[in-house]
C-alpha cells in the first residue's frame, strides 16, 4: 500500500510539473507583454518598467518558470511583501496572493460538491439498485425513463428554470448564496440547497441509468448464477456479489466526475451566482489575470490526479483480486 | 486472413433472415439464393426493429438537416439572425428592452419571439446558434476521433516503447482538468493568431475552439482502441496472416481495422453530443463564439442573466436543446443495442 502510494504520488508530481511547465510556456510565451496587461490602462513606461520588475518578468521564460516553481516550495518576495510557501504568484489585477484567493475561494466550491455528491449518490445508487431489482415491471419503466430525461437536462437552462419558479415568481425560497459552515450549518446548508438539487437532478439521473446497467450486467454473470445456484439468499447474492462487481465501474466514474467537479464547477457557479473556484477561473481568464489562472488550474489539475490514487487505491478495498504494486 | 466475421460467412454460417432462423451449417453450397451479410447489415437490420431507436434518429438528423438548411430556411422566412429588428419598428421592445408581445414577442412575424434589448429574431438565432455548434461539434468529433484510433492502434499493434510512450502521453493529456484549460486556453490560443487589441476573426475563433476541444478530445477513444488491438493482435487470424506474409500495413487495414469498428462507433456515439455540449459549455462561459455570431450556448447565458425578468427567451433554446440531447442518448442506446446485442440494458 505505502509502496503504490509513493510511486503514484511521484508519478502524479512528475505530470503535475509537466502540466505547469507546458501551461506556464503557453501563457507567458504567447504574444501581447503580461506586464502591459498587469498596468492596464493609463500606463506610463516608468510604471511598466517597475511592473516588470516586480513581478520578475524581466527575466527570461525559463527562469521565470524557475522562479515559479521555487516560489511553491520556499515562497518569494515581490515588491508589495513576502508570499509564504506555497506561492503561486501574485495576481495581476488587484496584488493579492493568488493562493490566499484560491484558499479562500475553496470552501464554496467543496461545499457544492460534497452537498452535492451526498444526494447525488444517495438517489442515483438507490434508485439504480432498485430499477435493477425490479427489472422490467413498471418501477424499472418509471426509473429508467425519468432518468433518461433527467440526464438530457442542462445545468445553465434548468437551473434559471429553477430559480424562477421557487425564487422569482414565488419567493419559496431566497437566492442560493454561500454562508459559511462554520458559522451555521442551517444557514449553509439553506443557501445552498437549489444549486445542491439542481446539480443532483442531473447526477442522479446519470447514477441511475449507470448503476442499473451495471447491476443488470453483473446479475448475468457466472459466479452470481454460481451463487444462486448453490441456494444463497437472493438479497444476499445481490448485494454480496452483483453489488460488488458493479462498484468497480462506479467508482471509475465516480472518480473522474468528482475531480472534474472540484476542478471546475463552473457552469454551477456562474448559474447560480457563487463565487467558488470555477467563477475565480473565468473572471481571472476575463482579466487576463495570468498568474491566478495558471494557479487555479494547477490546484484543479491537483485535485484530478488526488482523485484519480484514491479511486485506483479504492479498487483494491472493493475488488480483492486487485493488488497494488 | 480473413476476420472472423467474414470467415464465417463465407463458411456458410450466413443466413437468409438474419437472426430469426437459426444457422444452417453448411448448407451454402446447395443454393444460389443464399446470401451472406455483412455484419453491417445485421446492424443495419437489428436497428431497424427498434422504433424509438428509428424515431429518436430520424430526431438528431432532423436537427442536422435544419441546421444545414439555416440558410435556406430563413430566406424563406424572411429573417436573418443579425438585423435588430427594434431598431426598425420601435414598438417591438418597451421601454426597459423586453418585448412588448405576448410571451417573448411571439407572432406570425417573429415565430419564437424577439431577443431583449437587441431586437433580433429569435428563430434564426437558434437556427445559425444550432448550425455553429452542432457543425463545428461534428468537426472536432470527427478530429477526435482520427485521432484517437491512429493513437490507440499504433500504442495497441507496435507495442513494446512505442506503446509505453503513447500510454503515458494519453495519461498525462488526460491529467488536464479540460474544462479549466478550455476556457483559459481559448484567449491565449487566439491571442498566438490575432493582435488581443484587435477583433478576432470568425474563422480564428473556430480554428483555436476545434484546436483545443481537438486536443482534450482524443484520449478516450484511443485507450480503448489500444487496450481492443492489444488483444486482438493476439488472434490466431492475425498470426495466420503475418505467416502467409501480410505487411503490417494489410494487417491492420484487413483485420484490425474491421473488428475495432464497433468499438470505434460505439466510443464515436459518445463524442459527438459531449462534444456539442463542451462547445455551448465554452460559448455559456464566454469563451466560445463571440457577438454577432450566432451560437446555441451563448444563448443560454444572455437568458440566464435576463431570466427573472424574461424567462421566454430560455424556452426555445434550451428545449431544442433537451430535445437533441434526449434524442441523441435513445439513438446512441439503439445504435449500441444494434452494434452488440449482447450488452443487455
Amino acid at each position: 500500500m505505502l509502496r503504490f502510494l509513493v510511486r503514484r504520488v511521484l508519478g502524479a508530481s512528475v505530470i503535475l510539473l509537466l502540466i505547469s511547465a507546458v501551461t506556464f510556456f503557453l501563457f507567458f510565451a504567447a504574444p501581447g507583454d503580461p506586464a502591459l496587461l498587469a498596468c492596464g490602462k493609463n500606463c506610463t513606461p516608468d510604471a511598466l518598467t517597475i511592473i516588470r520588475e516586480n513581478l520578475g518578468l524581466d527575466k527570461s521564460i525559463p527562469h521565470q518558470y524557475w522562479l515559479f516553481l521555487s516560489g511553491i516550495f520556499t515562497g518569494r518576495d515581490f515588491a508589495i511583501g513576502h508570499c509564504d510557501a506555497p506561492c503561486l504568484g501574485v495576481s495581476f489585477n488587484d496584488r493579492t496572493m493568488v493562493w490566499d484567493t484560491i484558499i479562500d475561494r475553496l470552501p464554496v466550491t467543496v461545499s457544492l460538491t460534497v452537498g452535492g455528491l451526498i444526494i447525488f449518490l444517495t438517489l442515483g445508487i438507490g434508485a439504480g439498485l432498485l430499477a435493477a431489482a425490479k427489472k422490467g415491471t413498471m418501477v424499472d419503466k418509471a426509473a429508467s425513463s425519468t432518468s433518461l430525461v433527467l440526464s438530457s437536462l442542462q445545468i445553465y437552462f434548468i437551473g434559471p428554470v429553477v430559480l424562477g419558479a421557487v425564487v422569482y415568481s414565488t419567493g419559496w425560497l431566497d437566492a442560493p448564496q454561500y454562508n459559511e459552515f462554520f458559522d451555521g450549518p442551517m444557514a449553509w446548508a439553506a443557501g445552498l440547497l437549489i444549486p445542491w438539487v439542481v446539480m443532483s437532478l442531473i447526477f442522479t439521473a446519470q447514477y441511475t441509468r449507470m448503476t442499473r446497467a451495471m447491476m443488470i450486467e453483473q446479475l448475468q454473470e457466472d459466479h452470481v448464477r454460481t451463487a444462486r445456484a448453490k441456494g444463497m439468499g437472493s438479497k444476499y447474492v445481490f448485494f454480496r456479489y452483483a453489488w460488488r462487481g458493479a462498484m468497480v465501474p462506479i467508482v471509475t466514474i465516480l472518480g473522474m466526475d468528482l475531480g472534474g467537479m472540484l476542478g471546475g464547477a463552473v457552469v454551477t457557479e456562474m448559474t447560480f451566482g457563487l463565487a467558488g473556484i470555477g467563477r475565480l477561473a473565468v473572471d481571472s481568464v476575463v482579466n487576463v489575470d495570468l498568474p491566478l489562472t495558471m494557479g487555479v488550474m494547477l490546484v484543479g489539475a491537483t485535485f484530478i490526479l488526488l482523485f484519480n490514487i484514491l479511486v485506483d487505491a479504492a479498487y483494491a478495498f472493493i475488488d480483492p483480486r486487485v493488488r497494488l504494486s | 486472413m480473413t476476420s472472423p466475421s467474414q470467415a464465417d460467412l463465407i463458411a456458410g454460417n450466413g443466413t437468409t433472415d438474419g437472426e430469426s432462423d437459426p444457422p444452417k451449417k453448411g448448407k451454402s453450397t446447395s443454393s444460389d439464393d443464399l446470401v451472406g451479410r455483412s455484419p453491417g447489415q445485421l446492424m443495419w437490420t437489428r436497428f431497424k426493429r427498434d422504433r424509438t431507436g428509428v424515431i429518436a434518429g430520424c430526431v438528431v438528423i432532423f436537427f442536422f438537416v435544419i441546421a444545414a438548411l439555416a440558410p435556406v430556411i430563413a430566406k424563406l422566412y424572411g429573417k436573418n439572425p443579425y438585423t435588430l429588428y427594434s431598431q426598425e419598428d420601435y414598438s417591438l421592445l418597451d421601454e426597459y428592452g423586453y418585448p412588448t408581445g405576448n410571451a417573448g414577442g411571439i407572432s406570425a412575424d417573429f415565430w419564437f419571439g424577439i431577443e431583449p434589448n437587441m431586437g433580433r429574431d429569435i428563430f434564426t438565432q437558434l437556427l445559425y446558434g444550432m448550425r455553429t455548434s452542432l457543425y463545428t461539434a461534428l468537426v472536432v468529433a470527427v478530429l477526435a476521433a482520427l485521432t484517437g484510433v491512429i493513437i490507440g492502434v499504433t500504442a495497441g499493434y507496435m507495442g513494446g516503447k512505442v506503446d509505453y510512450w503513447l500510454s503515458r502521453f494519453t495519461d498525462f493529456v488526460m491529467a488536464f482538468p479540460s474544462q479549466l484549460f478550455l476556457i483559459s486556453m481559448t484567449p491565449v490560443i487566439t491571442a498566438i493568431f490575432v493582435d488581443p487589441q484587435k477583433e478576432t476573426p470568425v474563422h480564428i475563433r473556430f480554428f483555436a475552439i476545434v484546436g483545443i476541444l481537438w486536443v482534450l478530445g482524443w484520449m478516450g477513444m484511443a485507450r480503448l482502441v489500444r487496450s481492443q488491438t492489444l488483444s486482438l493482435r493476439e488472434r490466431e487470424y492475425v498470426d495466420a496472416a503475418r505467416v502467409s506474409g501480410a505487411s503490417s500495413a494489410r494487417i491492420l487495414r484487413k483485420e484490425l481495422l474491421p473488428n475495432l469498428q464497433s468499438t470505434i462507433l460505439i466510443q464515436a456515439s459518445y463524442m459527438l453530443p459531449s462534444a456539442i455540449l463542451t462547445i455551448a459549455f465554452a460559448s455559456f462561459v464566454g469563451v466560445g463564439f463571440q457577438e454577432p455570431t450566432p451560437d446555441w450556448g451563448r444563448m443560454f447565458a444572455t437568458a440566464g442573466r435576463i431570466y427573472e425578468d424574461n424567462p421566454m427567451y430560455m424556452l426555445f433554446p434550451g428545449v431544442a436543446m433537451v430535445i437533441f440531447i434526449l434524442a441523441f442518448n435513445l439513438f446512441g442506446d439503439s445504435v449500441r443495442d444494434a452494434i452488440d446485442p449482447k450488452a443487455g440494458r
